[in-house]
């Protein structure tokens, strides 16, 4: 089965939706709903969501690495403004900024 | 004669574990030496992969160029085995310290770093660095200097992350193995800097 098309490009502005389903899902709760830049596309992966259900998790989707400054992400962080964090954030979870 | 072990009942997963371990025997889709070469294969494995790419980057600029841009293909011309492992490779520089976690459960580059260390799996570990990267690394005595910034990479999915260290100030001249003693499985999670010469 074909993977699906990746729809970001590297530098975009995206944010992560601010979801929460049930079951096994990758995107952790801290960065729901957080703004960031695409770092990289990953290449593309079968959906965890659908494998940890025993299904096959196609077509397989872009995964991407999204950069967000720790100030963004933490309102309190401590530390310079340009720390960030890199987590791994699948296309379907994405939406453009 | 005090040692009279200690009896305490399988937790849920131990249960599981030796369960789905004897059905594998017992339907013939692994046998039990199988099993326990892999552990022991598994238990003996240390960071010295991980140290041996470290140390052909920091001779080898074409090398280094290359790990970065794609970890797993570097490491197969090393001749490195890692299967079911996309690596990438983040640089330390005067400029950008990096730190490895992974939040959700433990990944980590088993096939270049070993077992994971417990610190790296518990709870603390993986809440606060990603919270408060810069007090996690003091207290392992890694002090980033404020204008140094500090990129924590959460392996949420499917990538596995390894640190390049900074090679060592008065390393000038050293070969490969001789520097690989320098590399510590540390450092390359990012939590400390490699040992001075």
């Amino acid at each position: 089965m074909k993977p699906v098309e990746p729809l970001f490009r590297p530098g975009e502005r995206v944010r992560v939706m601010k979801a929460y389903p049930l079951g096994h899902v990758r995107t952790p709760y801290y960065i729901r709903g957080a703004r960031g830049v695409i770092e990289r596309l990953c290449g593309a992966f079968a959906n965890p969501e659908e494998l940890a259900q025993m299904r096959d998790g196609l077509p397989a989707r872009p995964l991407y690495r999204v950069r967000f400054l720790q100030r963004e992400v933490w309102p309190d962080y401590r530390g310079s403004c340009d720390d960030t964090v890199d987590v791994e954030i699948f296309q379907h979870w994405l939406e453009r900024t | 004669m005090s040692d009279l072990g200690k009896y305490a009942p399988l937790t849920y997963f131990q249960l599981m574990e030796v369960s789905l371990r004897e059905l594998l025997v017992e339907k013939g889709v692994l046998s039990e030496r199988q099993i326990e070469e892999a552990v022991a294969d598994m238990r003996a494995r240390g960071s010295e992969r991980g140290a041996r790419v470290v140390a052909r980057a920091w001779t080898d600029p074409a090398f280094k160029a290359r790990l970065l841009a794609d970890g797993t293909a570097a490491c197969q011309a090393l001749g490195l085995e890692v299967p079911a492992l996309r690596l990438i490779v983040v640089e330390n520089t005067p400029a950008v310290h990096n730190v490895i976690v992974c939040t959700l459960c433990s990944c980590y580059p088993r096939m270049l770093l070993g077992l994971p260390p417990e610190w790296y799996k518990s709870r603390n570990y993986r809440s606060r660095v990603v919270r408060e990267p810069r007090a996690v690394l003091a207290e392992f005595g890694t002090v980033i200097p404020a204008q140094v910034t500090i990129r924590v990479h959460d392996s949420t999915a499917d990538m596995r992350y390894m640190v390049l260290p900074m090679r060592p100030a008065g390393t000038e001249g050293w070969d490969e193995e001789r520097l690989a003693a320098l590399v510590t499985r540390d450092s390359m999670i990012g939590v400390a800097l490699p040992t001075a010469p």
